[in-house]
């Protein structure tokens, strides 16, 4: 039967009335007759353009052929020659602007494309739900400390490369638990925490220690940690920074980022009974922004008992950062998309709660810098909209901690980290930085790839200190 | 897991906990906070650090007993310990020499006025303290306080102790008496609120240490803001000591109020599961 014929796969999803008010998992993943058959769409291609889109070049069609063969555990192989993290990038990564955008079937025949996230989640998964998770080989020890910074997915690539080329690698946390974004942001909805807990045993097994509750510069100093014989860093410290948009009434009381509103819920189980943590459970919220935490935190609020969950974004829904299967999701669940419209400021009562914004209607104008057509205000069409919490997220900045106390680490005026973009290796030479630390709230598998990178480059530079040493 | 080793009452709700952190023991300086988690099922609240001991490795924390996690933490006792502490958080007092010192403490906000008492008085300033509370009972760490200061004064709400009245007619008496060069001011927002007024009026240039509500304490969430001087400030990591006479304390005062409704809930449900 004629490959192309074949219709791509569907998503079997968790019933929308059903799973608005839960925290479950929305896909349910492919049974391996759907992957099989969805591998078999895959042409094989002699170019395989996929893999230009893929920003850490997985070998798309070899680890697709083998799950056409039944071949699940050998598919989850290859996707781990270039990906450390593969259940969680085939769950979060924006394919449809990545790998997918790219296959042949998008680019010549115009049809939906292989699925190729659905499919990497399928091995993946296959691999871990059978037990039959490969440790890596590790080379012979180094004996030499290495430290990272940060545990989300840069930190967390980059720990597993060193440990595998014979480093002993420690990482530090800041909070008490390890994941970075994919533990306090992104919710058990999309992401289920144990799918990152199961890496992070991996990695245990590799022998990376991991120290929580340790912000490096202020539990201890870059230089107090070299004198403990640290001799490489590596800082994947994120974009952790919340912004908010300064307007009128943003320090009312049920105003928050969505860094909190998230962290209290997935970080600290607020949504659960026999949590500590307090939680807003409001029954009009209103998120203000358009990209996947705006999303998260929308449809965290229908799951907190929402009556109204809005979406409250500048330009039109075609601009939006999202995932476009997030906002499908987020459309189906009852999420209310008022888009063209912009907070302009806030009101409340008299014990300090919001319960008004009063919104700005918007048009677009011409492209800006982003190539997106820029929002601008229509003079005079505004109105109140009642809601009584409302979670902005608008963007984040990186975070300062590590540049505050290195004054000789050079930063961009971004407030980034800057780095040797093939190495990236920073002005302090022992020090190398990747993830959203370097390119701002950029996504799950550029971060990881740049802590493979980095750990590539780390090694290159600390073999050859040994070489020379040895020759002397 | 940090272990609780030493556990003192200093009256019936406010508890001296010395805890074992090194490295927080060594990196923290006058000023610093701490954030705890009791259990696994805890939230994160901060605690000013007390006073530290390198050697022991350990540090002390000084808590009032106000609501679940307070309670909790109190609860514990020598050998048991924290599921989770980090620090030290938010910037170190600025200690210089200026002069003369008013350290002005209320309540259980004594205890992070204590390291930045002996801090002034070590750069060598005079520093007079005037530590109020409402009761008796509830004046905290005096002995300590004396060790550091040229003058003390107390001031209870009652008159069960030291003199009847508030700290802010404290204040005005030691203010009166000599020429101040810079106020510190700790204890409840309201407090400080009308702390800040008194030396507004005398031209006293003063600082407050702000206890807004937080989560992670590194910056990340933006709980804690405040407005200072117009402009949105994060207690975690840009204070939490600032200009006292810039901080929005009506709006502070709202937001601690945030939560109130599921913490008194919580609180009740937990004191009867308790029984
Ligand atoms: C809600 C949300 C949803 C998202 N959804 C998607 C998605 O669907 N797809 C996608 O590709 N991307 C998504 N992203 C973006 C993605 O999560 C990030 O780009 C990615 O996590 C960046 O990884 P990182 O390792 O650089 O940093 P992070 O994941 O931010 O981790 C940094 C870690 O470093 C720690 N740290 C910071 N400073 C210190 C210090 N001094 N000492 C010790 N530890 C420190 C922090 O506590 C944190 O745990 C989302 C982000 C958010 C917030
Ligand atoms: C920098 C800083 C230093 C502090 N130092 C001390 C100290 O040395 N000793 C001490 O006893 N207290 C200190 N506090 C206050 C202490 O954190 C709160 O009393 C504690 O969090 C109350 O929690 P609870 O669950 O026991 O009470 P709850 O009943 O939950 O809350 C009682 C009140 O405490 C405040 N509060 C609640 N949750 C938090 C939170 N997560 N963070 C901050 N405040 C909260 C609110 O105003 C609330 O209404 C400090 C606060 C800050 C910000
Ligand atoms: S890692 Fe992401 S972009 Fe690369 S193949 Fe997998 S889903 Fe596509
Ligand atoms: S471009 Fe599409 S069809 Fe071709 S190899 Fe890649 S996934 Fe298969
Ligand atoms: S406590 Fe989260 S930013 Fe200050
Ligand atoms: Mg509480």
């Amino acid at each position: 039967k004629d490959r192309t014929s074949i219709e791509r796969v569907k998503m079997p999803e968790a019933d929308p009335s059903e799973r608005r008010r839960s925290f479950m998992e929305v896909n349910r993943g492919l049974t391996s007759e759907a992957a099989m058959t969805e591998a078999s769409r895959c042409l094989d291609c002699p170019t395989p353009t996929c893999i230009e889109g893929c920003p850490v070049g997985i070998n798309i069609p070899k680890f697709i052929k083998n799950i056409e063969r039944g071949e699940f555990l050998e598919a989850a192989r290859v996707l781990k020659e270039t990906s450390s993290l593969p259940a969680v990038c085939g769950r979060v990564c924006p394919q449809e602007k990545q790998c997918e955008a790219n296959c042949f079937y998008t680019r010549k025949l115009k049809k939906p494309a292989v699925a190729i996230g659905y499919l990497e989640r399928f091995a993946a998964d296959y691999e871990r739900e059978t037990g039959n998770i490969s440790i890596p080989k590790k080379a012979a020890s180094k004996n030499k400390k290495i430290a990272c910074i940060g545990s989300g997915p840069a930190g967390l690539s980059f720990a597993g490369e060193m440990a595998k080329r014979g480093y002993d690698v420690t990482v530090f946390e800041a909070l008490h638990e390890i994941g970075g974004v994919l533990k306090y942001g992104i919710p058990e909805f999309r992401l289920p925490n144990n799918i990152v807990d199961v890496e992070i045993e991996s990695l245990k097994k590799l022998g990376v220690k991991f120290e929580t509750n340790f912000i490096v510069g202020k539990t201890a100093t870059i230089e107090e940690l070299k004198q403990e014989g640290f001799e490489g860093f590596f800082v994947g410290s994120g974009a952790g920074l919340p912004r908010f948009m300064g307007i009128p009434g943003e320090n009312l009381v049920g105003i928050l980022s969505s860094n909190e509103y998230l962290t209290r819920v997935n970080l600290m189980e607020a949504n659960k009974e026999d949590s500590d943590t307090p939680i807003l459970k409001g029954k009009r919220v209103a998120v203000i922004g358009g990209g996947n935490t705006a999303m998260d935190s929308v449809r965290t609020a229908l799951r907190l008992g929402a009556e109204k969950a809005m979406i409250i974004y500048r330009r039109s829904e075609e601009e939006m950062p999202a995932r476009v299967e997030e906002i499908k999701h987020a459309k189906e669940e009852g999420v209310e998309f008022l888009t063209l419209q912009n907070p302009i400021e806030y009101l409340g009562d008299n014990k300090g709660y919001v319960r008004q914004i009063r919104v700005q209607r918007m048009k677009l104008g011409e492209p800006d810098a982003s190539g997106r057509r820029r929002p601008i205000p229509v003079e005079g069409d505004e109105y109140l909209l009642d809601v009584d919490t409302v979670v902005v997220s608008v963007g984040v900045a990186p975070n300062p901690l590590i540049p505050q106390s290195m004054p000789d680490l050079k930063t961009t005026s971004w407030r980034t980290l800057e780095v040797d973009q093939e190495s990236l290796q920073t002005s302090v030479p022992f020090m190398f930085a990747g993830g959203d630390i370097v390119r701002g709230g950029a996504t799950v598998i550029l971060a990881m790839g740049d802590g493979r990178k980095a750990a590539n480059a780390m090694d290159q530079q600390l073999s050859k200190n040994l070489e020379s040493s040895v020759k002397e | 897991m940090n272990k609780v080793v030493r556990k003192e009452f200093f009256s019936e709700n406010v508890v001296c906990l010395e805890v074992e952190a090194p490295r927080i023991a060594k990196a923290r300086r006058a000023g610093h906070f701490v954030i705890v988690r009791v259990d696994k099922k805890g939230e994160r609240i901060p605690l000013t650090i007390s006073s530290a001991d390198v050697d022991k490795g350990t540090i002390t924390l000084v808590v009032q007993r106000v609501g679940v996690t307070s309670k909790k933490l109190t609860d514990l006792e020598p050998g048991e310990c924290v599921a989770d502490l980090v620090g030290p958080l938010g910037q170190a007092t600025d200690v210089k020499k200026v002069g003369t010192v008013l350290a002005c403490g209320g309540g259980v906000g004594v205890a992070p006025l204590l390291p930045i008492v002996e801090a002034f008085k070590k750069a060598g300033n005079k520093v007079v303290s005037v530590l109020a509370a409402r009761t008796k009972d509830l004046i905290i760490l005096e002995k300590q306080i004396r060790e550091y200061s040229d003058d003390v004064l107390i001031m209870t709400d009652d008159g069960s102790y030291g003199e009847k009245g508030l700290i802010t007619e404290g204040m005005e008496k030691v203010i009166a008496r000599e020429k101040i060069d810079e106020a510190v001011i700790i204890g409840p927002a309201i407090m400080m609120k009308f702390a800040a007024e008194v030396t507004r009026k005398h031209g006293i240039p003063s600082i407050a240490s702000l206890n807004t509500i937080m989560v992670d304490g590194t910056g990340m969430c933006g709980a804690c803001r405040v407005t200072v001087d117009g402009k949105t400030k994060f207690v975690c990591v840009d204070g939490p000591e600032f200009d006292a006479h810039k901080v929005d304390f009506d709006e502070m005062l709202l937001r601690l109020n945030g939560y109130k409704d599921f913490e008194k809930n919580a609180y009740e449900r937990y004191n009867r599961m308790q029984q």
